[in-house]
Parts: structure tokens; C-alpha cells; sequence
């Protein structure tokens, strides 16, 4: 397959190769990040106008009709999403992904096939790690939009089960090896499907950003296995790049939540929070305090440096413009405000800085939690705003706490922490919160949206 | 128990032993602590800042060393104007903490062991890493280093940065240092941040990383020959090396404008390395410094605590170059001195502990029976352990970040495993499959796929690179731009349509686009869209 690619078409593919690895570089920084993007789309078009000109290539009218198609209905997709619901977006866009480099892998299939065995293993490949990614995605999809329970499905020998597709696909994958008929490697993708399906179930709700940047990564395999399949350099080269970069995004959450690939992939966490051998979680012990709207605006007007904490919860509840509201009248006080970061705040990575640019929160007050963790002991007032693990001190110093580890926002070491939260449940991942009955928090009740609307209402009269 | 400084009784000597900040944590630590009056006017240390730091200020020495346990000096004791010795004010069972030199002084150790004194001396603390914060000799020879440049700079008539003014051009000085310890080092780096031009030659291998880690050159002889010694100093050399390294400093007097000589080697008078035809050649109005002087000179004109001129070159030999900024020596020798009290145990546990390596090496009299030499460390140092530690003013602090804790991070092995599990899961799926079942035909395809391996291989570790490089801020659009060129399938679904036909296999080809063109499409868009909302 490789003598269709004419020096010149090669060329074209190495420049569009060059431009994509450019394209992810333009994001080490916000500045640079829309040259990216547009490095990104300028690689793109070159890749796909060079396909047009290998010699012989007919264009049948039906591809320009799924191209103006697929373009808009991708457009539309875009125009159309809101920022909150940016994870689902982008686990659907997976999902088709991995459906394009199955049908790919079929349609070379059905044109007749393979007598080459190297071929028939790189057909199999791609339509195998394709077909997880299909339908892992579309369960995250799920999960994520809430169709879905985002609780894990916990089957009895769910890991034996996982064994006994992976066998499977192994078998089917000799049979297809042997005779390269269709109807085995059909064989081997449904069992993929159900593996796909089965092993993002077992995932729970709180674990959402690793299993995204996880299908991420499958996503960039499934299009460097048809790379091989195709011989073609560039998309081996794209596959790579964005496999290794859902890689490192899935190490960086994990890391975040103090937990192994493994442990996330196979853990099933969130269902039950495990037991830890040293007894119960310690249970937190004293009184909730409250403060009103009222109140809290008098701390903060004599506040000097505010740091709010955005968590899911601000996502869910819409609040993101009605907190830019509140920090730009404080900014306007000469009141100091800064946002602080968790890596797994929200439901995909980064989703909390997306939400807050969307609300025109500049960028360079928002900061990661390794930066701000130092200033929160001058602090005088941390808002926080929905979100409840990522500042939970049992991390930090009960044994006992399932999420004991976990680097998280010392929220608790500022002057007066404010939490605002819908009820007094617990968070995601089921665990009560010390935090709360801290000497120095306050609680908040109130949907955030209103509750912070509330608050601006009420430090406009001041 | 009861700390006390006294005043030194050279003339020349400003330092003292410890600086009101470093009076002030022994008294937090709970020693009480008294001081000679006047003991600190040298060094800038008024007597009321050490009142201020809690000591209590006594009028005359003698009530210093008949009131203390713990006596804390800078100079060995020597005899005072007056005739009489400070080593007869020792008592029986006192303490006493400064420089000794047991090698050079064999009667002051006498005298102080008929005193029934227990003598620690702060040059004979041993040259391990973990003693670094006791010697007092590295900070010193730090001091000395940086102090050297600064005479100088005083006697050279010219820049040390070269400069282009509109009244002409003035080339960079060339300075070159002999012996990279930790006072060539501090010379080098003082010297540089002049804007010099700086070169240096060691005997000692270790030393050219060292040099060049500071951006000097590290000038070498043709002849391969160790100069590690023990404990960080040079050894001896051959005949031959010192030919080669005579001819090379040779060359250098007639380029050079500065000169700082550091060679010491223990216990013996230091070596000859600039000779006199070396002076000669060099240029009216250079420098030469010999931090040698007191153990005889490295230059052969140095006449020790004085500057001399010879043929219009300074050749200065001042021994007292830590006492020219005796607020800052003194400052660090008493930091030392905390240190080597903290090994003895503090003020709450006491104790003169053989088996502290750093206490045993420094012990010299143990309540008056003689302890030094101290038996031999076990091992000689190795190279790595062994060259004196860079001193700290000229430290490189390491190029921070973009203040993201894993900017550019380089080892992460967790997911490295992780990678190179996936790599070998597909290399061994291909080849195991590939050559487990057929051994008949190896077919192109298969070279063809070792190459596209290495392809991916490569591409991989590129992503890996550029990825790390990504702010955690934009992880979103980066998941978002990785979907939409992931799209790159899109090639693949145009070349299965490729006939032209509408075949059942074409018609899932152009599935395949259509499904491909959405995420293009989309993931640009959207990523557009997001990027756009960033904003300062």
C-alpha cells in the first residue's frame, strides 16, 4: 500500500505531522494556544487535500456529501455545547473516533481483504482497540450526561470476566489470523464492544476525568493501529502524539487523586468506600456553624485577599458568571481575589479554568493548587463553591479516610473558610467532611447559582 | 551552662567568634551566654547588640574565661601585649573552640594539655559531607576567594567587564585561577559576575565540571596524571606534569591581567606555581593574589601580609583577607560554631562523644590527654565525595519552572512503564502472531512494519515531551484539539473509498469519513471556541 504515496504526498504528510506535533506545543501557554489550534486545522486540511491527489483516487460523490456533512453536524456539535457539558462532548467525540477506525478496518475488510498475515493482524488491531473505545465512550458519554447511573456496576468475577473476553479476542484473533474471514473479526469486535462497555461501567462518577483522558488516550492508539494498518506514517504519528498525551492527562488525575491507573481502572471505587484496616473513618465530631449572605459580605469587605475554590458544584448549578459578578466587585473594592484550582475539580481536566474563562474570569488570577496551597495561611476569606473532596483535610491526617493522601486545597489553614453547598450530603466519593466542622468554616446552604447571586445583590447595596 | 566570647588579641584580627543572631539562638537554645566587651567592634557588632541578643557583656577577658565553660574563639591562643598567654587563662575541665593547627602548634597543645583542657579545633573538623556545616575552613576560604577578587580589582588599573563606549573600546580582564577549591571557586565566581573572563587549572579532575558548571574555561596539560589527594586536597605531581603545567601557565602570564593562586597541600609548604620569569611576563599593571601566602606563597615573589609590586605587577600576599570583612566571616564562623555545638549535643545533653566523627576528628584534647591525630578514616575519600563543596554565594539556584509543579518534569515512571507495557504489548502481538504462525513467508510487509514501529516509537516520545509542556490550565482544549486531529482517520476512510465505486466495502468507508469529518470539525470548533474565551 505504501507505493501510492508519492514523494510529494509524503512531503505533504510530513509537514501535516509537523504541524499537529506544533499544534499540541502552541498549548504550553494561553497566548499561544489559538496559533495551536490554527497550526492544528492548517495540518489537517493539508493531510486531507494530499489524500485527494494520490494518483488514481477517484472521489465518489458520496465522500464530498459525508465531508460537508460530517462538518457541519461536527459545527453544530461545537456551536451548540455548552461549557458545562464540554466531558460529554468530548466522550462522544471518542466514541466516534473509534467508530471510524472500525469501519475503516471493515472496509478494508470487505474490499477483499488481506492474504498478508502482518496485514491481517493490523486490521484486527485497529478494529479490536477501536471497538473498546466505541463503546467505553459512549458508556462515559452516558454516565456523564446522567442517562446513566454514575454509580459503578460492580458484576460478581467481573475481573475473571475481563479475563475471559481478553481470551476471546485472542482467540478470534488467531481464527481471523488463520483464514482472514470477516465473520471472526465481527466476532472479535463484539466481544471488544462488550469489553468496552463492561470495564468503563465498573468505573464510578468521581473517577469521570481519568476515564475520559483514558479514552483519550485509546482514542490515539485506535488511530495509530490504523496508521500500521494503512501504512501510513501520519496517522501513526497523530495516534501516538494523542495517545501519549491521554496518557500522561490520565497520570496526571490519578496523581491527583493519590491512586494507581489500576486502582481506578480495576478498583470500582466509589460504590463502597473501602474499609480501611485501621477502623472507621475517624467521625467528624462538632457543630455546623452558618453564616448568612449578610454576614459574609461584611468579612469580605474587610477582607484584603479572597480565594475562591469552584468545584462540580458550580458547574452544575450554572454559577460561573454569577461568580466572575462577585469577583469583579470585589476587584473593584481593592479587594484581592484569586481562584484556586484542584487537577480533578470538575468532571474533565482543566473543565474549572474552562468554565471561568467562559465567564470572562482572567486567566491569570486562576491558579493551580500547588501554587495558591503556600497563600491560603494569609488568606482571609476561601470561598468554596461546590466542591467538597478536593478540600477535605481528612486527606491529610485521618489514616482512615478512603481518600487519605490525596493532595488537596488547605483550604482550612486561611482565616474564615465559607463552604457553599446545596445540603449537608456528603461528596462524590461518599465521604463525610471535617472540613465542615472546623472552627474556622462557615457554611453557606443554598444552591450555588442563587446563593452567589444573592451575595452580589446584597454587596451592590454596600 | 555558661557560653563566653572573648575578644581575639591580634591587632589585625576584627573577626570574632560569633555574631549577636548566632548569641541570640543559643540563648533561645538556653545557654547563657557572656561576651567581652568590645569583643565585637571589629566586625561591626556593637556591645549592645549583643545585650539586645541576650548575653551579658563583662568589661575584661579575664572574667570571660573565669566565668565560662564553654570558651568560643576565632585565632589560636597566643600571648597578649601584656606578656602574659591566654592559654594559662584556661581551666581545668574548660572548654575551648577555635582554630589550633595541632600540626603547626605543638607547644600551644602542650600548654593547654597542662591546663587539663578539653580543645576542639575548628581546622581539624573532618572533610565529610555531612560536616559541611561545621567547617569553618570552607567558609572561610570562601570569604578569602571573593575577598581576593575584590584586591584585585583594587590594584588593576581597568575594567573587569569589557565595555564600548563612545571614548573607545576596553577589552574584558582575563582572569585565570590556580586551584579550584572552595576559595578558587569563590574567586571564579566573584570574578565572573565582574564580567571578567575567567579561566581556571586544577590538578584534580573532579574540579573541571566544577569550573565549567560556573562558565569559566578549565585549562588541562597534555598529560594524564590524578591529582586527587585526600580530603578534598591536590597531591603532589610528577616531575613531567609540572613541566607541562609550567609551560601552560607560562603561556598564560603573557594573556592573563589577574592571578589567583589557591594551591595548598596539607602539611607541607605550598607549591611554587608562579614563578618569577612568570611575573616578569606578564603585562605592567597586573594583578597577581596568593591565598597561599600564610603556608609560604604560590608565587615566588609573595611576600605574606603584604602587597608588593615587582616590574609594575602587585604581587599581594595579605593573610587576612577574611578578617578584611570580619561582619560576614564572623557572621559564618559562628553559624559553624552552632553547628559543631549542636553535634556536641546543645546545652541539654552535653556530651563530648567519641563517636560523633565530626566531634572526634575536631578533638584535640580530651581533659588534657592528647586525642589528635584522630585515627584514620576507614576509606579515602572517593573523587565524587571528596572536592570541597562550592561555596554557597555562588551557587546556581536551579531555572524554576513555569510555576506548574510537573512543567517540565523529567522522570515520571509510572506511566513510562505504563508506555513501554503498551509498546511491547503490540510489538508482541505483531511479531509473536506474525512469526508464530506462519514461518513459510516473510513478507515485505513486515520490514514495512518494523519501520512504521520505529515511526510510532518515535512519536511517542515526542507527544510525551510537548504534552508535559501543556498548562494544566488548558487541559480541556487539549483534550478537545487531541480529539479533533485524531480525526486524521479521515485519511484512512478516503482511501478505502478510493475506487471510485460503490462497493458495500466503500459505502462503510464513507461512514468512516463522515464519523471522522464530525470530529474534526467539532474538535477545532469547539477548541476555537473555548481558546477564544481566555482572557488576561
Amino acid at each position: 500500500m505504501e507505493a501510492i504515496y508519492t514523494p510529494p504526498i509524503a512531503l505533504a504528510f510530513l509537514v501535516a505531522a509537523a504541524l499537529f506535533i506544533l499544534a499540541l506545543r502552541g498549548l504550553s501557554n494561553q497566548e499561544s494556544a489559538k496559533r495551536g489550534n490554527l497550526f492544528g486545522i492548517v495540518g489537517m486540511a493539508i493531510a486531507v487535500v494530499a489524500t485527494l491527489f494520490i494518483p488514481d483516487f477517484k472521489i465518489h460523490p458520496l465522500v464530498v456529501v459525508a465531508i460537508a456533512g460530517g462538518a457541519a453536524l461536527g459545527a453544530f456539535l461545537a456551536i451548540r455545547v455548552g461549557m458545562t457539558q464540554m466531558p460529554e462532548l468530548v466522550a462522544l467525540l471518542h466514541s466516534f473516533v473509534g467508530l471510524a477506525a472500525v469501519l475503516v478496518g471493515f472496509a478494508l475488510q470487505l474490499a477483499g481483504g488481506h492474504a498478508d498475515l502482518t496485514h491481517k493482524i493490523e486490521v484486527y488491531l485497529d478494529v479490536i482497540i477501536g471497538a473498546i473505545t466505541v463503546t467505553g465512550s459512549i458508556v462515559a458519554f452516558l454516565k456523564l450526561r446522567g442517562s446513566l447511573s454514575g454509580k459503578p456496576l460492580l458484576l460478581p468475577a467481573r475481573h475473571m470476566l475481563n479475563l475471559g473476553m481478553l481470551i476471546a479476542i485472542v482467540v478470534f484473533g488467531v481464527l481471523y489470523g488463520k483464514d482472514g474471514h470477516t465473520w471472526a473479526l465481527a466476532a472479535g469486535a463484539a466481544v471488544a464492544c462488550v469489553l468496552g462497555v463492561h470495564l468503563v461501567a465498573a468505573i464510578g462518577g468521581a473517577d469521570m476525568p481519568v476515564v475520559v483522558s483514558m479514552l483519550n488516550s485509546y482514542s490515539g492508539w485506535t488511530a495509530a493501529a490504523a496508521g500500521f494498518m494503512l501504512g501510513n506514517d501520519v496517522l501513526i504519528v497523530t495516534g501516538a502524539l494523542v495517545g501519549s498525551s491521554g496518557a500522561i492527562l490520565s497520570y496526571i488525575m490519578c496523581r491527583a487523586m493519590n491512586r494507581s491507573i489500576w486502582n481506578v481502572i480495576f478498583g470500582g471505587f466509589g460504590a463502597a468506600p473501602p474499609k480501611a484496616a485501621a477502623g472507621a473513618p475517624a467521625q467528624a465530631a462538632g457543630e455546623v456553624l452558618d453564616i448568612d449572605q449578610a454576614g459574609l459580605v461584611d468579612k469580605l469587605l474587610e477582607a484584603k485577599q479572597v480565594v475562591i475554590v469552584p468545584g462540580y458544584g458550580m458547574a452544575v448549578a450554572r454559577a460561573q458568571h454569577a461568580v466572575r459578578e462577585l469577583t469583579e466587585i470585589l476587584r473593584g473594592k481593592d479587594i484581592g481575589v484569586r481562584f484556586a484550582i484542584h487537577p480533578v475539580a470538575g468532571r474533565l481536566p482543566g473543565h474549572m479554568n474552562v468554565l471561568l474563562a467562559e465567564a470572562s474570569v482572567p486567566y491569570d488570577i486562576v491558579l493551580e493548587m500547588d501554587e495558591i496551597n503556600g497563600d491560603l495561611p494569609s488568606t482571609d476569606v476561601v470561598i468554596v463553591i461546590g466542591a467538597n473532596d478536593i478540600v477535605n483535610p481528612g486527606a491529610e491526617d485521618d489514616p482512615a479516610s478512603p481518600i487519605y493522601g490525596m493532595p488537596v486545597l488547605q483550604v482550612w489553614k486561611s482565616k474564615l473558610v465559607v463552604v457553599n453547598k446545596r445540603s449537608r450530603a456528603a461528596g462524590y466519593a461518599g465521604v463525610d467532611n471535617p472540613l465542615f466542622y472546623k472552627p474556622v468554616t462557615r457554611m453557606l446552604f443554598g444552591d450555588a447559582k442563587g446563593a452567589i447571586e444573592k451575595l452580589v445583590t446584597e454587596l451592590r447595596t454596600r | 551552662m555558661k557560653l563566653g566570647i572573648v575578644k581575639e588579641i591580634r591587632p589585625d584580627e576584627r573577626r570574632v567568634a560569633a555574631a549577636p543572631s548566632t548569641v541570640g539562638k543559643w540563648v533561645k537554645a538556653g545557654w547563657e551566654v557572656v561576651v567581652e566587651a568590645g569583643a565585637g567592634a571589629g566586625a561591626s557588632f556593637p556591645d549592645h547588640l549583643y545585650t539586645a541578643a541576650g548575653a551579658t557583656v563583662l568589661d575584661t577577658a579575664a572574667a570571660v574565661w573565669s566565668q565560662a565553660d564553654v570558651v568560643c574563639k576565632v585565632r589560636p591562643p597566643g600571648e597578649r601585649p601584656d606578656g602574659t598567654h591566654e592559654a594559662d587563662s584556661v581551666r581545668e575541665g574548660q572548654v575551648l573552640i577555635s582554630f589550633i593547627y595541632p600540626a603547626q602548634n605543638k607547644a600551644l597543645v602542650d600548654r593547654l594539655a597542662a591546663r587539663k583542657a578539653t580543645v576542639l579545633a575548628m581546622d581539624c573538623i573532618p572533610r565529610i559531607s555531612r560536616a559541611q556545616k561545621v567547617d569553618a575552613l570552607s567558609s572561610m576560604a570562601n570569604i578569602s576567594g571573593y575577598r581576593a577578587i575584590v584586591e584585585a580589582a583594587q590594584k588593576f588599573g581597568s575594567f573587569f567587564t569589557g565595555q564600548i563606549t563612545a571614548a573607545g573600546k576596553v577589552a574584558p580582564a582575563k582572569v585565570l585561577v590556580i586551584g579550584t577549591g572552595v576559595a578558587g571557586l569563590a574567586a571564579l565566581g566573584a570574578a565572573k559576575g565582574l564580567g571578567a573572563i575567567v579561566r581556571a587549572f586544577d590538578v584534580r579532575a573532579a574540579a573541571a565540571d566544577q569550573v565549567k558548571s560556573m562558565g569559566a574555561e578549565f585549562l588541562t596539560v597534555e598529560i594524564a596524571e590524578s591529582g586527587e589527594g585526600q580530603g578534598g586536597y591536590a597531591k603532589e605531581m610528577s616531575k613531567e606534569f609540572i613541566d607541562a603545567e609550567m609551560a601552560l601557565f607560562r603561556k598564560q602570564a603573557a594573556e592573563v591581567n589577574i592571578v589567583v593562586t589557591t594551591a595548598l597541600i596539607p602539611g607541607k609548604p605550598a607549591p611554587k606555581l608562579w614563578l618569577k620569569d612568570m611575573v616578569e611576563a606578564m603585562k605592567p599593571g597586573s594583578v597577581v593574589v596568593d591565598l597561599a601566602a600564610e603556608a609560604g606563597g604560590n608565587c615566588d615573589l609573595t611576600k605574606p601580609g603584604e602587597a608588593v609590586e615587582h616590574n609594575g605587577v602587585t604581587v599581594i600576599g595579605y593573610t587576612d583577607l577574611p578578617s578584611r570583612m570580619a561582619n560576614v566571616s564572623s557572621e559564618l564562623y559562628g553559624t559553624n560554631l552552632w553547628h559543631l555545638l549542636d553535634e556536641l549535643g546543645g546545652v541539654a545533653k552535653w556530651k563530648v562523644d567519641h563517636g560523633n566523627d565530626i566531634v572526634r576528628g575536631a578533638l584535640v584534647l580530651d581533659a588534657g590527654a592528647l586525642t589528635w591525630p584522630p585515627p584514620k578514616p576507614a576509606a579515602p575519600p572517593t573523587p565524587a565525595v571528596a572536592p570541597p563543596p562550592p561555596p554557597p554565594v555562588v551557587k546556581h539556584e536551579p531555572v524554576k519552572g513555569h510555576g506548574h509543579g510537573h512543567g517540565a518534569a523529567p522522570a515520571k515512571p509510572m506511566p513510562a512503564a505504563f508506555l513501554i507495557g503498551l509498546l511491547a504489548v503490540f510489538a508482541g502481538a505483531f511479531l509473536g502472531m506474525r512469526f508464530g504462525m506462519s514461518q513459510t513467508d516473510v513478507s515485505p510487509s513486515t520490514f514495512a512494519l518494523v519501520q512504521h514501529l520505529t515511526v510510532f516509537v518515535l512519536a511517542v516520545f515526542v507527544g510525551w515531551q510537548v504534552v508535559w509542556n501543556v498548562t494544566p490550565a488548558l487541559h480541556t482544549p487539549l483534550m478537545s484539539v487531541t480529539n479533533a486531529v485524531s480525526g486524521i482517520i479521515v485519511i484512512g476512510g478516503l482511501l478505502a473509498t478510493g475506487s471510485g465505486e460503490l462497493t458495500t466495502s466503500s459505502a462503510v468507508a464513507i461512514a468512516a469519513v463522515l464519523f471522522a469529518t464530525i470530529n474534526i470539525a467539532g474538535g477545532f470548533w469547539v477548541t476555537r471556541r473555548m481558546l477564544a474565551m481566555f482572557r488576561k
